[in-house]
């Protein structure tokens, strides 16, 4: 067993309003700049869409993830490192500009400067890529948004696999939900398996996945293998870059911006701890729908001594292991089973959950009553199908998901008897296999959400990392050159900042 | 020989020599923030598969057929194969390397001058090593007739005598390329322009052929460095 901490994230999607406060906010933070003005790290989906860039699920498309082989190997999708070396000249897999959209601008200043002309000026749009008039935008970052778009385009969604699509473009049948995305933090990330420079990383302190800049030669080839999508070429620097993860917020204990800036309160940052000498075997299991458990089984319990002391020996500090004690990352994936992870199938073990969406009841409109499964409503009736959703997160296993959700129903129908008629509802609970307990809890952390309980997030340690000793005799603040005696010399005495890499 | 001769094929080969090596390790060093093959395949993937593709395969089939036809020592392949014969391998194995690369370049050219995105995002170097590389194939390719009209091997042999002198620091090389036809002088020169001006454009990739990819683990893992190295030291 090799104890790692990582921070993980889930997104309660069931209080998702799609304000896109995440997105502007990470955009402020990270890529307002030249050559990423198309990227984002954080962006929000409205599903069923082909989403962001053009159909990223479908990976027949793309080749992003893994792929076991029939010996039981787990290998990219793009092909063995021979492969994928041979198309390091043209990547065939590259997703173009327009898969995203070609940024923009207007001529605002037009607007200033227009002489008395008879018709009011307008402000035209102008690529930021060619700097040349766009006459018609024909693609943005949110196309669909709220259902835009007819639907034949936007079906094409990869999660209608095995469904009988046709009636949900109906308007009496239709349904939406909203999907905020950022980089997956993976534990077994094909983007750094893709890397011919090895320059991509999981830091092993907090599992964020980085692209070292400076060894980045810009292959591009992480940017087709990331299943997500959520590697983007810089065109104007040449290097790829990615979701952070704010890691500079995460060292000094404070939640991601998206995180913080959530006005729904949907996200949740905390500490988990797994075992890293499994990671590749729960990958590689056989079947795609057995991926959510084997991921499940990585986690450990960090109320558990034995692992307590495991993690001590690999030099995790307390601090973290009590974190990891009051995660709430822990205790929605874990405890409560409502967090599922997003497309188990690419085998990638992502680390960025989701509390799958209750619907409106359907039927209850149709026949005038509800359809009942015991004390609750039949989760079949909900207007977003369960098979949609079980496509998204669970590799297509509905058990999980229809668990998911009967709990969420179930926690509300509690509280609605407590409150509203005045009674203790325990059958309710009892068949969505709650405990009062765990439903109190559940209602604290999903309803209340308060800041403290959805943000548990150790400060990193640098002293660990840094030994005071190799400090002596240097002379503070520098600007890398190196004034300290011990400073190791190349050729004009400046410090490689690069890390040490842990050896498998 | 006239001293512009001399500066020419004995020293100038040295400067831009010295500059490519030096030039490349401080940048490495200094600025390797800027050190990438510069990619605009994400903006333009029109043609590059095949046009990239065919000039990648081509210019490293010549650059390895000139790295090993004008250093390898006559006595080494005499056994094998007579200079005459390794003056044919060379015409036939640079013309169809060449060939590659021309169509490649060509095509690489053409995204580059015409393609607005690719024209827009793309910096004065990007477009100057591209017709510097398409100048230097094209001398080189009229290399090939003007050979087949001395089939001998002679001129080979003065190339990579020069070539072996330059590499071996010894006075005298520039007498070789007295009597060689004016293709083979400019095609030397413009070679080594293009190391010169390396380091100050995206030709400083070549390095960085990823090899290592080869035989790393998939999965990289790093600790937070700490500040100074003194640990690897205080073990040696």
């Amino acid at each position: 067993m090799k104890v790692r901490a990582q921070i993980a994230m889930v997104l309660n999607l069931d209080k998702c309003i799609g304000c896109h406060t995440c997105s502007i906010t990470c955009k402020n933070v990270w890529t307002s700049r030249e050559g990423v003005e198309y990227a984002w790290f954080n962006n929000v989906e409205t599903k069923p869409g082909i989403g962001y860039p053009k159909e990223w699920e479908n990976q027949d498309k793309w080749n992003g993830g893994w792929v076991r082989t029939r010996a039981g190997k787990l290998v990219p999708r793009a092909g063995g490192r021979w492969r994928l070396l041979s198309k390091i000249f043209a990547n065939p897999d590259l997703p173009q500009i327009d898969d995203y959209y070609e940024p923009f601008d207007f001529d605002y200043g037009h607007l200033h400067t227009a002489p008395d002309v008879a018709h009011q000026p307008t402000a035209r749009p102008r690529s930021l890529v060619s700097g040349e008039r766009m006459q018609k935008i024909e693609w943005g970052p949110n196309w669909e948004e709220i259902l835009g778009t007819e639907f034949a385009k936007r079906s094409v969604d990869r999660n209608f696999d095995a469904i009988q699509k046709e009636i949900y473009g109906a308007f009496e049948k239709t349904f939406m939900m909203y999907l905020p995305r950022l980089c997956e933090h993976c534990l077994n990330p094909a983007c750094v398996s893709a890397c011919p420079s090895g320059a991509i990383y999981k830091r092993e302190e907090d599992g964020i996945v980085l692209i070292d800049q400076d060894k980045c030669r810009g292959w591009r080839m992480c940017v087709s293998a990331c299943p997500y999508k959520k590697i983007y070429y810089n065109w104007k620097s040449g290097k790829s870059e990615k979701c952070i993860f704010c890691y500079p917020r995460i060292e000094m204990g404070e939640p991601t911006v998206c995180s913080e800036t959530c006005v729904g309160r949907i996200r949740y940052l905390g500490v988990m701890l797994y075992d890293a000498d499994r990671i590749e075997a729960a990958a590689s299991v056989p079947a795609e729908k057995d991926l959510y458990e084997a991921h499940l089984d990585l986690f450990l319990d960090p109320f558990d001594p034995q692992v307590i002391e495991a993690a001590r020996k690999e030099g995790i500090p307390d601090s973290w292991l009590e974190a990891a004690k009051a995660s709430p990352v822990y205790k929605l994936a874990i405890d409560w089973r409502l967090a599922l992870p997003l497309h188990p199938e690419y085998r990638t073990l992502p680390m960025v959950w989701y509390v799958p969406p209750l619907s409106p009841i359907q039927s209850a409109a149709e026949r005038g009553r509800v359809g009942m499964n015991g004390e609750l409503p039949d989760v079949a009736s909900l207007r977003i199908p369960v098979r949609y959703l079980a496509n998204m997160l669970t590799a297509g296993d509905e058990a999980p998901v229809v668990r998911a959700l009967e709990r969420m129903m179930a926690m509300r129908a509690w509280r609605r008897a407590r409150n509203v008629d005045g009674i203790e509802d325990h059958a309710v609970l009892q068949q969505a296999g709650l405990t009062v307990a765990q439903a109190e809890d559940m209602y604290r952390y999903l309803a209340i959400a308060n800041y403290e309980d959805r943000f548990v997030i150790p400060s990193g340690h640098r002293e660990y990392a840094n030994d005071a000793y190799g400090e002596r005799g240097g002379c503070g603040f520098t600007f890398g050159n190196g004034c300290s005696g011990d400073s190791p010399a190349d050729l004009f005495t400046t410090r490689r900042t690069t890390g040490y890499v842990v050896p498998r | 020989m006239s001293y512009l001769h001399q500066f020419a094929f004995q020293i100038y080969p040295y400067i831009a020599l010295a500059v490519f090596f030096i030039g490349s390790w401080a940048r490495f060093d200094y600025a390797m923030y800027s050190w990438r093959t510069g990619s605009s395949q994400l903006l333009s993937g029109r043609g590059m598969r095949l046009g990239s593709n065919l000039f990648h395969i081509g210019i490293l089939a010549i650059l390895g057929g000139h790295l090993v036809g004008l250093l390898t020592p006559h006595s080494v392949y005499s056994a094998l194969i007579t200079a005459p014969q390794k003056q044919l391998l060379a015409m036939w194995l640079g013309g169809l390397a060449g060939a590659m690369c021309f169509v490649g370049i060509v095509i690489l050219l053409a995204r580059r001058m015409f393609d607005p995105r690719v024209r827009a995002s793309g910096s004065v170097g990007d477009l100057l090593v591209l017709l510097l590389l398409f100048a230097q194939l094209v001398l080189g390719m009229v290399s090939i007739p003007v050979s087949a009209t001395h089939l001998d091997g002679g001129v080979m042999i003065l190339l990579s005598e020069w070539a072996q002198h330059i590499a071996t620091f010894r006075a005298g090389a520039a007498d070789f390329m007295v009597s060689v036809h004016w293709v083979y002088k400019a095609h030397v020169l413009l070679g080594m322009t293009l190391f010169l001006i390396a380091p100050f454009t995206r030709l400083v990739h070549v390095w960085s052929i990823p090899l290592s990819y080869l035989w790393r683990p998939y999965q990289v893992v790093r600790k937070r460095p700490a500040t100074l190295d003194y640990g690897r030291r205080s073990r040696a």
